[in-house]
């Protein structure tokens, strides 16, 4: 199960949205190979009636009022990173053809 | 010798007067520009420190009150998201990117009077243990140019060790703090998990993260803990503080605490010196009044294991949202959505952030998440019940930081998993949410090797003042 194959590690890049170079997927093919042996040590051990951890301190649900605050800022603040925008929007590629 | 007094002293002077912010402001900048060799920062952050002190100072000669960390410079690593700075995280993909919003441990800092100086470099995205994986430069070892400072946090630690500021900001998802405090010789605090906010900071593993101080003296660390520590309504993760606080009492007795061993820590695979040094800290312990026992955590030993499928697993999740269109690089000549994104991700992340965003896909994708996500967490959950089980018979643990002397420049490049391996004894405290803390204990080939504590869940004042009994008798 460990062992990756070259279209694997293609398959995982498209799901990531990743482009590799041919370089990259025949590095990442033996690499990641490797690490996923060495985490497999995991399948030996018994974890007989144990449930998974999803939380380490025991909280539960955090709940607080949906209220609006005024931080001050003015769109243009917050756009100010955009790298591609419009009148107040972000620009994007077409996506459907 | 340091040139900075302890951090409530140099407040203090600021506070009535003595000493001026701006002149504490320009020693720290001066100091960063002498060292500059080492690359341990980014960028200054000059004229925002500048104005900061002045207006501080101006503050002071109008009888105004100023906080406890009044004039006090210091050093964020870079993914502290700060007002009027870049923060890249030392990633391409974020280069250029201007925080619009500021971390709350800064404006914690900053609201008592602490001033940034400047922002340190770091393994991109915090992934790594000794900077090598910045997408800038490696940041050099301030006891050996040919050595690594550890990671991620290695720009912080190399600057507090270097004098460049009283003390830096540091994150620890699987050791980022106290490896390289281990490695340079620093004090290096990763609290409980939850008890400093979280928001602002560049997120790499959510469920492990933690923010913490790297300081030259346990007191340091207590009082920028004192600080930081809390609930934040913008990170629902955050925790009550300890009523008692984080300043720690002069003179602690260590009669009576009950301090375990890890069998697992002291085990093969740890370098003779550095046991040796820890075997002498753990004797001064004992001498001084210390119970000391020897305690097994067993799954120990998968902790890595662990780590290195919840980690990328929580990464490629947190790096999801590098799209290259609401901010962060933008590949140009795209020919549709699709491409545009794969282009900006590909051109913008380094090797280390595909090959954990790989690792993370591919032990999230269906048909394996069950194999390896659940399993890992379910071996986690093993590994939290072995560390309640020795907390019920101690109240501390005591262990090495890292295994060896921080590592030659380019001795682990081409090999991630060697690299992965350093964290082998930082990893368990993040996994299981438990305070920890390196401190020096001598030295081996004139490197420095760290001591490192451990303490249940919550229990940070009791550690950290274990940690201040145990520097005095190490000093």
């Amino acid at each position: 199960m460990s062992k990756l194959s070259t279209e694997d590690v293609l398959k995982l890049a498209r799901l990531a949205r990743l482009s590799l170079t041919p370089d990259e997927v025949k590095e990442f093919t033996s690499e990641l190979s490797e690490i996923l042996e060495y985490v497999q040590q995991l399948d030996s051990i018994d974890v007989d009636g144990l449930k998974p951890t999803n939380h380490v301190t025991g909280l539960t649900n955090v709940m607080r009022e949906e209220e609006i605050k005024d931080y001050g800022y003015a769109p243009e603040d917050l756009m100010a990173n955009v790298p591609q925008k419009q009148d107040k929007q972000i620009k994007v590629k077409r996506m459907i053809g | 010798m340091s040139q900075w007094k302890s951090i409530t002293e140099i407040a203090l002077n600021v506070q009535n007067g003595t000493v001026k912010a701006a002149d504490l402001v320009e020693q720290s900048l001066k100091t960063i520009e002498g060292q500059k060799q080492f690359n341990a920062i980014i960028v200054g952050l000059t004229n925002r420190a500048r104005e900061r002190a002045a207006e501080i100072d101006a503050k002071i000669a109008g009888g105004k009150s100023v906080g406890r960390l009044a004039g006090v410079p210091f050093i964020a690593k870079d993914n502290f998201l700060v007002f009027g700075a870049e923060t890249t995280a030392a990633s391409n993909i974020l280069k250029g990117f201007n925080a619009p919003y500021q971390s709350t441990s800064i404006e914690m800092l900053e609201a008592e009077g602490a001033i940034c100086v400047a922002k340190a470099n770091l393994d991109a995205f915090a992934h790594g243990s000794s900077t090598e994986n910045s997408d800038f430069f490696t940041t050099k070892n301030p006891h050996d140019e040919t050595r690594v400072p550890g990671g991620s946090s290695g720009g912080s630690a190399a600057s507090v060790v270097l004098d460049m500021a009283p003390f830096a900001l540091g994150t620890d998802t699987g050791g980022s703090i106290r490896l390289p405090a281990a490695y340079c010789g620093a004090v290096g605090y990763k609290p409980t998990y939850g008890l400093v906010s979280r928001s602002g900071v560049v997120a790499m593993a959510s469920s492990t993260d933690v923010i913490g101080p790297l300081t030259r003296t346990v007191d340091d660390a207590a009082l920028v803990l004192d600080v930081l520590a809390g609930s934040d309504a913008m990170d629902s993760t955050t925790i009550e503080r300890d009523e008692a606080g984080y300043i720690l009492n002069e003179s602690g007795s260590l009669k009576g605490s009950k301090i375990g061993i890890v069998k697992e820590y002291m085990a093969e695979g740890v370098d003779p010196e550095v046991k040796k040094l820890i075997e002498n800290a753990i004797e001064k312990l004992r001498v001084a009044g210390a119970e000391i026992t020897e305690v097994s955590l067993p799954s120990l030993s998968a902790a890595l294991a662990v780590y290195y499928i919840i980690c990328p697993a929580e990464v490629s999740s947190n790096l999801g949202r590098y799209d290259g269109k609401r901010y962060g690089f933008s590949a140009d000549d795209t020919k549709d959505l699709e491409d545009s994104y794969n282009q900006s991700r590909s051109i913008g992340f380094g090797k280390e952030a595909k090959r954990r965003i790989m690792i993370g896909t591919y032990v999230l994708s269906s048909g394996y998440y069950d194999a390896y996500y659940k399993k890992a967490q379910t071996v986690r959950t093993k590994l939290i019940n072995e560390f309640n089980t020795a907390f019920q018979q101690v109240d501390f643990l005591i262990g090495p930081t890292a295994p060896n002397i921080a590592f030659k420049i380019g001795e682990n490049v081409d090999d991630p998993l060697q690299m992965y391996l350093t964290d082998i004894l930082t990893v368990a405290a993040n996994l299981v949410g438990v305070p920890a803390i390196s401190l020096p204990a001598g030295k081996s080939q004139n490197m420095p090797v760290g001591l490192q504590l451990m303490a249940p869940q919550k229990a940070d004042r009791a550690l950290l003042q274990l940690a201040k009994n145990t520097e005095e008798l190490l000093s």
